[in-house]
């Protein structure tokens, strides 16, 4: 006897972003914890209608600025006062005038990998395998249409009653994804 | 009171009707013809998608072998030494560091068109942002090489990197020269993060479509697994606004920095404060112009007149306009500073510049940069597609003449007439020039050929049909808020 297929969850096409917003307010107020909407783009308001928090992506930016410009001024300062201190032209051995325009672009260029890696790190990307990416009909998700996926592993769902309320909210078709 | 404002609210005639606005104050769209979301995919996606056309493996083949040519040039200087060039006693920057600046300028396009007017929120940005980045990132691949070899012993260039060196001396970080490697290699580094992290959506939307097996697997590897899940898309937002955010000072400072390598030295000409701003603008002047020159033909040879449209062009004539008239008036002033200055020296270079022995290249500079985009305040040439393509070359012409100008003229006569010279390229100095524009022309037409030309998911989202409070949207149907 083969092993029964796992579920991943249960997939819900919408025609046009106003309905996929309608869709996720109503989910939101159920009250599901694990589910998302697909969208080629991001949709404005969509934060807001699933219930999401400002993304902290910011801190990792910060905390990368900072190590930068501290990682900058620290450096020019051990290497040409410290570790081999060499006179040119009267200018002192330190300035913090002097290596700031170093240490700036260090602020940036380790803010900016902050930022890159702390949103994959937070959409825990990179990931090459994924149950929905199998879907042939998600696909399109990258073209015109959008989704809702509710997960199996959400303590609300249930496959009669999500599929009852995903089509009242105007699904025109849905179907379940496989693990 | 609050039965009074309550009445107002019920009385029709308390509340105001608007109307529409007439039509030459309404916008034109931004995509043309009402194209679906779909359209937009299938017809982006498919210039990456559909046959090599025949101009393609034309153009390819004529700009790989003027790279060619670049690199046979680089591999003769670096075996015979840097006599090859024209560089000499007083001259010892000419070529090199013209080309340098010059190719860093054009690069600064690129991340301002994504960054500043971004956070301007200046959404026609996204038809030409792609190609503008892809712009900036082979532009400054470009300019890199010029430095490096101009030191005559390019396999010691690492030394100017912070890396322990086997006789323990570290780089001079009193130096505007080694914040330029700071600078440069900073601004490339972000500037490929930047366009990386805008492709990643894309890259996904070629993924989905591909046909064969190892476009699936290669642009599946690059897309990291995207699916564009809207909890993504929240943190993706906010980190671009933050690289956006980040990228503006530093466009903003890498040319600043470029400059400070002229400005911080005591040479008339050279010793000036508004080098600066002076500097960013010639940039984002020069950066406009190749944008133009690239995307005016592609638009018509790629078919893509409904992303990239006429109010696209005339959008970027102005910012051409602008800046050029920004660099005019820097000309300007830096002779009145000259003259009421009361420095001799200072008045002197400058009349050696406009009237001394490189009069055809200052007058050249000012024809292309100063009286040639004043043609953009008419309209009727700013709708006109070879109007812009020619003037967007010569714009290109002239900002290579104004780094010239700067750098040659000012070697060549400064304080002591003993230190006097006259810099004549040589053919190798010609050569290489002329074959780095096989290699920026080569990388870019390998981009176009593989890699989505325009932001697919960003010029959706501008469409109206993207927009859930737009009847287009679906907002027709109810509302979503009903």
């Amino acid at each position: 006897m083969s092993e029964p297929r796992q579920v991943y969850g249960i997939l819900a096409e919408f025609e046009t972003p106003a309905a996929v917003l309608r869709a996720a307010e109503a989910i939101r107020d159920a009250g599901f914890r694990r589910w998302d909407v697909f969208t080629p783009f991001p949709v404005h308001g969509m934060d807001r209608a699933m219930g999401l928090k400002n993304s902290p992506v910011g801190w990792f930016t910060f905390l990368g600025g900072a190590t930068g410009f501290a990682l900058g001024q620290l450096m020019i300062w051990w290497m040409n006062a410290v570790d081999y201190p060499i006179l040119v032209g009267g200018k002192p051995y330190y300035s913090p005038l002097s290596s700031f325009p170093p240490s700036y672009e260090l602020t940036i260029l380790l803010g900016a990998f902050g930022s890159l890696f702390g949103m994959l790190f937070l959409n825990r990307l990179p990931r090459l395998h994924h149950p929905l990416l199998k879907n042939r009909r998600f696909k399109q998700a990258t073209h015109d249409k959008f989704y809702v996926v509710i997960e199996t592993d959400d303590p609300k769902y249930s496959e009669t009653e999500t599929r009852q309320m995903l089509e009242r909210l105007g699904s025109r078709h849905i179907e379940v994804v496989e693990e | 009171m609050a039965q009074v404002s309550s009445t107002t609210a019920l009385n029709p005639a308390a509340t105001v009707r608007v109307e529409a606005p007439p039509p030459e104050l309404q916008r034109e769209p931004l995509v043309l013809n009402n194209r679906s979301l779909g359209w937009i995919t299938d017809h982006i996606a498919g210039v990456a998608e559909g046959k090599t056309p025949r101009w393609w493996w034309v153009a390819f083949g004529i700009s790989a072998s003027v790279m060619v040519l670049c690199f046979v040039m680089l591999a003769y200087l670096i075996s015979t030494g840097i006599g090859v060039w024209g560089l000499n006693h007083p001259v010892a920057w000419a070529w090199d560091i013209t080309n340098f600046v010059f190719w860093i300028g054009i690069g600064h396009a690129g991340t301002l068109i994504s960054a500043i007017l971004f956070l301007l929120r200046q959404r026609w940005r996204t038809s030409i942002n792609r190609a503008a980045e892809a712009m900036t990132i082979f532009a400054v691949m470009c300019a890199g090489i010029f430095p490096l070899v101009h030191t005559g012993r390019p396999w010691l260039a690492w030394w100017l990197l912070p890396i322990p060196t086997s006789n323990n001396i570290w780089p001079q970080f009193r130096s505007p020269l080694e914040w330029d490697v700071f600078a440069v290699s900073t601004y490339f580094t972000v500037s490929v993060l930047f366009w990386y992290m805008g492709l990643i959506p894309d890259l996904a939307v070629m993924r989905d479509r591909a046909k064969t097996k190892l476009r699936q697997i290669l642009y599946g590897l690059f897309a990291l697994g995207w699916r564009g899940s809207n909890r993504h898309w929240s943190h993706y937002e906010k980190a671009y606004l933050l690289l956006a955010g980040l990228s503006t000072p530093l466009v903003l400072s890498v040319h600043s920095i470029v400059s400070f390598d002229f400005a911080v030295s005591q040479l008339p000409g050279w010793h000036t404060t508004i080098f600066p701003p002076y500097f960013v603008a010639g940039a984002i002047f020069s950066g406009f112009g190749m944008v133009l020159t690239l995307l005016v033909p592609l638009r018509s040879v790629c078919h893509l007149e409904d992303i990239i449209t006429k109010r696209h062009v005339d959008l970027m004539c102005k910012v051409v306009l602008a800046t050029g008239s920004i660099v005019g008036y820097a000309y300007g002033m830096e002779f009145f500073i000259a003259w009421y200055g009361g420095n001799p020296y200072e008045l002197d270079a400058f009349k050696f510049r406009a009237f001394g022995p490189y009069w055809w290249a200052y007058w050249i500079m000012i024809t292309c940069n100063v009286i040639s985009p004043q043609l953009f305040w008419f309209k009727r040439i700013r709708q006109n597609m070879w109007a812009v393509f020619i003037i967007s070359i010569v714009v290109n012409i002239g900002m290579w003449f104004e780094r010239f100008v700067i750098i040659a003229t000012t070697l060549a006569r400064e304080f002591m007439p003993s230190n006097w010279g006259y810099f004549i390229p040589t053919w190798v100095d010609i050569l290489t020039f002329v074959g780095t524009f096989g290699l920026f022309l080569t990388l870019f037409l390998l981009f176009m050929r593989f890699l989505p030309m325009i932001a697919i998911s960003e010029v959706k989202g501008i469409t109206p049909q993207a927009d859930p409070h737009h009847p287009l949207g679906g907002a027709r149907e109810g509302g979503h808020h009903a």
